[in-house]
């Protein structure tokens, strides 16, 4: 499906309103992680609202494509972006990582469908993908019509577990599976290359048979046109390191691994951060703003 | 003699040409007939192929078995993506490094998720022997029974392994089944039932009234048979009851023998905190309070010797099973 203008301008709309939707919920929840789930807002829709061959009414449609989200903390973004996907009611997102919730603070398979995997602890999420494609394969061979997705942070590669599957992927030549890693240099402690530096990142995937590109996370036909090419590589997996701003859409927030693991909490914190998703970035004038 | 006729065990039982045979050969052989019932079974191994006796399924069903190199949370962790997609996956390694060292990919990937991944861990317990206190695992039966949704097998023989493979095939749910190393004897026959979360009396004296009761699981079961005979030796009446499946419990037949007995020893090649005898006594605290004698690893490591050497030293042969039977019914 071509990537068209128009198509370029309903999904930077959709975007927004679903950075909207995850802080709102996040202030509402009043824990979780803002930095990561705003950053891989525009991936998130993309995916949903573009690529994934899925049915949002039969989340359980066996020829569906798979995503993992290996770095389960970013589900406040995902879950906003199943929400607007019509697998639930958007108004159900004020109830995350509240008692009795389907939006339970880490993503739990059997709380939610549309979920494939529950996740949270870090690294796993790659070695679950390549066991998904081999089960695939087994199957149907390598003509199988599935791609199996696998959303990743960059801080969590400093996990063992995930160069194991990386391994693996690589010497099953499994060319459907297609890896994003949000590079947004912050984890909890600090930036990446002072925590346990990462690069250079490309020579490392390469070292493991994959093929490797680097992206803006954020502009669409970057997103779109490295997606095409990762699902045209013949034999091998592929890599797509997207490089994105943690927090985007909130000026004041971004870049600061302060807002990795929290959401708005302050009053002046909240309004800022309400401010900036509702008016689309800034970009049209806040209903609150005077007209001085 | 006291043996349970309904079990249908090795008629050989205590004779000298009694068999001994490989729990992991077994395994092996389960997995074969579990693979040709059902498509959707699929084998990994983490660089142990032949040791595990994977091989022969390797070869019948290649496109279905990944080898894994050594690599225990990759191991579990594609299992689970496996299962996701309808597969029924058994995943080989020793016992210390999976469920060791992957047991957080099990808890998350595994059980969280609910997949049905068939965890085999092999060298369990001191008798893995010259390998040393590295390679003995004797912590699995506790960090598995602490999951939600996890089920715990330990055959006694290699017959019995055989139907735990296939059964566990069969069950749904993660499921992890623990194998010793060594040959060890063979107790029971291709007629004797098995199911899994049932409990089976495989030894009962022939009073009305008994003195004690011994729970054994793996292949120390004979070991606790052997005991029952020399108890039997000094007027005792006895049961001694297999306990194959340690979790789900079989409660009601646990409570039973509590209440028929009034005194239990329980016994594993495992330490003692945690294991089977400690979900034993979860039970009868609860339901049926009666003393409980273990025997078991005492919050030590093991060392390197011969299975019978090192078996001696942390008092888990007969002699130790029927001194602690002795104990435990003096404080009735």
């Amino acid at each position: 499906m071509a990537l068209t203008d128009d198509k370029i301008a309903q999904l930077t709309k959709k975007a927004a309103e679903i950075r909207r939707s995850t802080i709102e919920s996040l202030i509402e929840a009043k824990s979780g992680h803002t930095a990561g789930s705003l950053g891989m807002a525009d991936i998130f829709t993309y995916l949903y609202f573009h690529k994934l061959k899925h049915d949002p009414k039969n989340p359980s449609w066996s020829y569906r494509d798979r995503l993992v989200l290996s770095n389960g903390h970013i589900c406040p973004g995902l879950y906003a972006t199943l929400a607007h996907a019509g697998y639930f009611p958007v108004s159900e997102l004020k109830t995350l990582r509240k008692f009795g919730s389907h939006l339970q603070g880490h993503p739990h398979r059997e709380y939610l469908k549309g979920l494939e995997t529950s996740s949270g602890p870090l690294g796993s999420g790659l070695s679950q993908t390549v066991g998904m494609a081999l089960a695939d394969r087994i199957d149907n061979g390598k003509s199988s019509g599935k791609q199996f997705y696998c959303l990743m942070s960059d801080g969590e590669l400093n996990e063992g577990n995930t160069w194991e599957g990386a391994m693996l992927a690589g010497k099953e030549r499994l060319q459907n599976i297609t890896a994003i890693i949000d590079r947004n240099n912050i984890q909890i402690d600090g930036f990446t290359e002072d925590i346990m530096p990462l690069n250079p990142l490309v020579d490392k995937w390469r070292a493991w048979n994959w093929h490797v590109q680097e992206i803006n996370g954020h502009d669409f036909r970057d997103i779109d046109r490295a997606i095409e090419e990762a699902q045209s590589v013949f034999d091998k997996p592929s890599v797509i390191i997207a490089y994105t701003i943690p927090s985007k859409g909130i000026p004041d927030f971004e870049r600061k691994f302060e807002w990795h693991g929290k959401p708005p909490g302050t009053p002046e914190e909240i309004e800022i951060a309400l401010k900036a998703v509702r008016t689309w970035g800034g970009r049209v004038k806040s209903p609150n703003d005077s007209d001085k | 003699m006291s043996i349970n006729p309904d079990q249908k065990l090795n008629h050989k039982l205590f004779d000298k040409t009694m068999e001994v045979a490989s729990m992991r050969r077994g395994f092996g052989d389960g997995l074969v007939q579990a693979g040709a019932a059902d498509k959707n079974v699929v084998a990994l191994c983490a660089d142990l192929t032949e040791s595990l006796h994977m091989q022969d399924f390797k070869t019948k069903y290649a496109n279905r078995f990944i080898e894994i190199g050594v690599a225990e949370q990759n191991l579990v962790t594609v299992a689970s993506g496996m299962a996701a997609m309808g597969k029924i996956p058994f995943a080989g390694s020793y016992a210390v490094f999976s469920p060791g060292r992957n047991w957080e990919q099990i808890r998350t990937t595994i059980c969280l998720n609910n997949v049905p991944v068939k965890i085999v861990g092999s060298h369990v317990g001191v008798s893995v022997g010259p390998d040393g206190a590295s390679h003995q695992a004797l912590e699995d039966i506790a960090i598995m029974r602490a999951l939600p949704n996890m089920v715990v097998l330990s055959p006694c023989d290699s017959i019995e392994a055989r139907k735990a493979t296939i059964a566990a095939a069969k069950n749904g749910k993660p499921t992890y089944i623990r194998l010793t190393r060594d040959k060890t004897p063979v107790i029971t026959s291709d007629h004797t039932p098995f199911e899994i979360g049932k409990a089976a009396i495989v030894f009962k004296s022939a009073q009305s009234k008994f003195d004690i009761g011994i729970i054994a699981t793996g292949h120390l079961l004979y070991r606790a048979m052997l005991a029952a005979k020399l108890l039997e030796k000094d007027g005792k009446s006895v049961i001694v009851m297999n306990l194959a499946t340690i979790k789900p419990l079989d409660e009601h037949a646990i409570i039973r023998l509590a209440q028929e007995t009034g005194a239990i020893v329980t016994v594993e090649e495992h330490q003692i905190t945690g294991g089977m005898g400690s979900a034993v006594a979860e039970c009868l605290v609860k339901n049926y309070a009666v003393p409980i004698e273990f025997i078991g690893v005492k919050d030590q490591f093991g060392q390197s010797g011969t299975s019978e050497e090192l078996l001696a030293h942390y008092g888990m042969t007969e002699k130790d099973i029927y001194a602690a039977a002795h104990k435990v019914m003096l404080r009735k």
